[in-house]
């Protein structure tokens, strides 16, 4: 079936459907998503989407962009970031209007609370003063990526916006440089939809799920990532994957850094409170990054706490902040603790390891999310890119919490401002071929194989070495070892068993094709990993400890290359803010 | 140890009726009933169907009928029930089945939007920022608004597998979590649709929507300030 459309958004996490509330009316839009719109993985945000609003003390933009570079570890793009953190006032503002509920102030204004890496000047007067931690997150006690989620969507119910609900994305058609429109499988019939649009929008999310232990929800596969890379164009930064500091302990469930924010503290198998070593001035709020190296770190020299399962853990601290606070302010989280691993937080320290969290890198745009060719800034006409598969680049090395629901509704309306603005003058541009040829080939090529390979099995062999060798520690030899077994993953792929032969609603069918493009993430991840010879955000080499100005301070853009990959380079937009050694 | 489920199957394109299939599995008291179906699927069954995506209790879509009980399977976990005896797990009620565990849920979401869910409000906002609004007030909205469309507590009402147009508990929940926000100006408009013999009246305090709620929601409750916000409107 062929579907006819001004524009198709693919994913309905906060991102899309962000971009989908700001089409006007006179263009027709559709939005398509592989679960339903409020099962997005937005929804498990928690701590908050940082403005600075100076609700509960004084506050600036600046500082925001300043905290978001040195996060970044100077990779961010500085006039994105300035855009971006400009902007967030407003577009905190612009959510309560829609009617996202905040936990408030005293009055009545939204309620802001401290996060890893937000800081500002002790003495204003002062530039060299240190910086202390600022209340810059906007939140809604320890739900605020659900409430914003469902704030949007009611705001896309409001709009009539058209959903096609378990649609699940297997093609994206490029030619001569234009992007006509994707293909998509309806899940609870198999049959093959192609949507014929003159502007495409990916905000297909993240792919934690390349990592054994992940907060990311299972839907988390990197589909919108991996089928640029097949469609031979690049993706940017793929080796800057972020860790979370606190996922609960073997399962990687998020512990929201408002746990810290609020008072939380880092303890070792002595009780020692760690992060006063590796980051003096903030201490438990030092960005993800380091906290996780520090934690790793930590256990690495025999300082970690051995759990029953004969693996190592590291205490978060929440005892001394009493019930009241741990009720009102954190009561998802802890919630979780009691539920998943019995421990009761406001007498014990709950258990915790480093979660693989969020992708910085993804599909290269610029700020107004247009999609590039290449590393030249030739862009895709009609393709357009936001959120976490997009590549701006606002993080650049490393992400500072409560960015990443920022980053959604800042680009998400740029997005859709920019689409609209295309579609004064785009036509719909004819296929050259048959668009649903290459989707029925790959459903008809996994059904009717019988090989012996079992998908879960696979998978699973892929995330535990994704975990081990290309991980928050890093060194050449693991890396090449890494390469060596997706190549050979990828020769086994060939050989897979879908059990279900079946049409309707087939999720061996989708969990196979899900492989296979976290295969691809994996491979990209890793080449640019081994291709980066020092240390920056989350890229951590061990045989190349330092940043590395001189020589890479630049973003790497991947692509297919034959058989093989290659590696091209482009230069980071520095605006105001002089690259420093970044000590917090 | 070892557990035994039997989950209720249905294909339509093999199967005249849903049947009853068993799978025994080698398990560990921690893991959660997703875990354990995870493992049949890739294991044992690589055509067993359900839904799951965050699998810690917040996308809301793997509920499931267990034991007789509405529950979201991967925030149970298998030593929070009784695993010595085989464990029997349906579709969650009153849906129609895609495929095994995989529900047609058009009506549920139909009934949804029939609340007119979303902020309603035509004063236009502050130019300079934020509507203001009391911590208190808005704490009030908090608990509905955690609600995670599982559907767990309308398919667990009788009420609902008595009248198919009942609106059902989610719906109410939804039409609370705006007649009660101070920022919002349809409250009326809302109060006429929920005030019908399909809508609160239709709630008999059964409370099966809260011990059914795995987000912990005193539905019942809200629904109840509903019922008081249309006798008060009424005076």
């Amino acid at each position: 079936m062929i579907h006819n459309f001004d524009v198709v958004i693919v994913g309905a996490g906060g991102a899309g459907l962000r971009a989908a509330v700001e089409m006007p009316k006179r263009f027709s839009c559709a939005v398509i998503s592989k679960v339903f719109p409020t099962r997005s993985h937005t929804g498990t945000a928690q701590g908050g989407v940082c403005a600075a609003l100076g609700n509960e003390e004084n506050d600036s933009w600046l500082d925001h962009a300043f905290d978001t570079v040195k996060g970044s570890d100077y990779l961010g793009d500085q006039d994105a970031i300035e855009i971006m953190c400009q902007d967030a006032p407003r577009a905190i503002i612009e959510l309560e209007h829609m009617g996202m509920p905040f936990s408030r102030t005293p009055e009545g204004k939204i309620g802001q609370r401290k996060f890893g890496g937000h800081t500002k000047l002790e003495n204003p007067n002062d530039p060299n003063s240190k910086r202390i931690p600022v209340k810059r997150a906007c939140y809604s006690a320890d739900r605020t990526g659900h409430v914003m989620l469902q704030t949007l969507y009611e705001n896309c119910i409001k709009n009539n916006v058209t959903f096609y609900s378990e649609y699940f994305l297997t093609d994206l058609i490029v030619e001569d440089g234009i992007c006509k429109g994707v293909a998509a499988i309806d899940i609870s019939t198999s049959e093959v939809h192609v949507f014929h649009a003159k502007a495409i929008m990916f905000a297909t999310g993240g792919f934690g799920r390349v990592f054994r232990i992940t907060s990311n929800a299972h839907v988390g596969t990197g589909d919108g990532c991996a089928l640029v890379y097949q469609a031979g164009l690049p993706l940017e930064d793929m080796e800057f994957f972020q860790f979370h500091p606190t996922g609960l302990w073997r399962l990687g469930i998020l512990v929201s850094e408002a746990a810290r924010g609020e008072g939380g503290i880092l303890r070792n198998n002595k009780g020692e409170r760690f992060m006063e070593v590796y980051a003096p001035s903030v201490k438990d709020l030092a960005p993800r990054d380091m906290v996780s190296r520090a934690i790793i770190s930590e256990i690495r020299a025999g300082r970690g706490i051995l759990g029953s399962d004969g693996t190592y853990y590291i205490d978060l601290d929440l005892t001394h902040l009493g019930k009241k606070l741990i009720d009102e302010k954190l009561p998802e989280i802890t919630g979780f603790a009691r539920t998943y691993l019995g421990v009761e937080p406001t007498k014990e320290c709950v258990p915790i390891q480093p979660t693989a969290h969020y992708a910085m890198g993804g599909i290269p745009t610029n700020y107004d999310t247009e999609v590039f060719a290449d590393n030249s800034g030739k862009k895709i006409k009609g393709f357009y890119a936001a959120g976490e598969c997009a590549c701006v680049s606002v993080h650049g090395g490393n992400r500072l919490g409560t960015n990443s629901l920022l980053d959604i509704v800042v680009f998400g309306r740029r997005g859709g401002q920019k689409i609209a603005e295309y579609l004064k003058t785009a036509e719909h541009v004819d296929f050259k071929s048959n668009p649903a040829e290459k989707t029925k080939e790959k459903l008809s090529n996994l059904l009717t194989r019988s090989g012996s390979e079992k998908i879960s099995t696979l998978r699973r062999e892929l995330q535990e070495n994704m975990m081990d060798k290309c991980g928050i520690f890093r060194n050449e030899a693991d890396l090449k070892q890494m390469k060596e077994i997706i190549v050979q993953l990828k020769e086994r792929y060939k050989n897979i068993n879908v059990e279900d032969k079946g049409t309707v609603f087939n999720t061996d069918l989708m969990e196979a094709i899900e492989l296979g493009n976290l295969l691809d993430i994996a491979e990209t991840t890793n080449e640019s990993a081994l291709d980066r010879k020092e240390s920056r955000g989350a890229h951590t080499r061990e045989d190349y400890p330092n940043r590395d100005d001189a020589n890479w301070m630049k973003h790497s853009f991947i692509s297919m290359d034959g058989q093989g990959t290659k590696i091209n380079y482009k230069a980071v937009v520095k605006t105001r803010f002089e690259p420093m050694e970044r000590k917090y | 140890m070892q557990v035994t489920f039997k989950i209720l199957r249905y294909n339509p394109e093999k199967d005249s009726e849903p049947k009853y299939q068993e799978y025994t599995i080698e398990a560990s008291l921690n893991m959660t009933i997703l875990d354990c179906l995870h493992r049949i699927k890739w294991e044992l069954d690589g055509t067993l169907a359900f839904r799951r995506s965050c699998a810690h209790g917040v996308c809301g879509s793997d509920g499931i009928r267990l034991n007789g009980k509405n529950r979201l399977a991967c925030s149970t976990l298998l030593k929070d029930i009784n695993f010595k005896k085989t464990i029997t797990i349906d579709p969650i009620p009153a849906m129609p089945i895609i495929k095994d565990l995989v529900l047609d849920m058009t009506d549920f979401y139909d009934k949804y939007t029939a609340v007119k869910p979303y902020l309603i409000c035509n004063t236009p906002p502050p130019a300079d920022g934020e509507r203001r609004q009391s911590n208190e007030d808005a704490e009030k909205l908090f608990e509905s608004a955690k609600c995670i469309l599982c559907a767990c507590c309308t398919t667990s009402c009788p009420s609902t597998w008595t009248n198919e147009n009942y609106i059902g508990p989610a719906a109410l929940l939804k039409a609370y979590r705006f007649v009660f926000d101070t920022r919002d100006e349809a409250a009326d408009e809302r109060l006429d649709i929920v005030d019908t013999p399909d809508g609160i009246w239709r709630c008999h305090t059964i409370f099966n929507c809260i011990e059914a709620c795995p987000k912990e929601i005193n539905i019942t409750w809200h629904i109840s300030q509903l019922k008081k916000a249309v006798s008060n409107r009424e005076m």
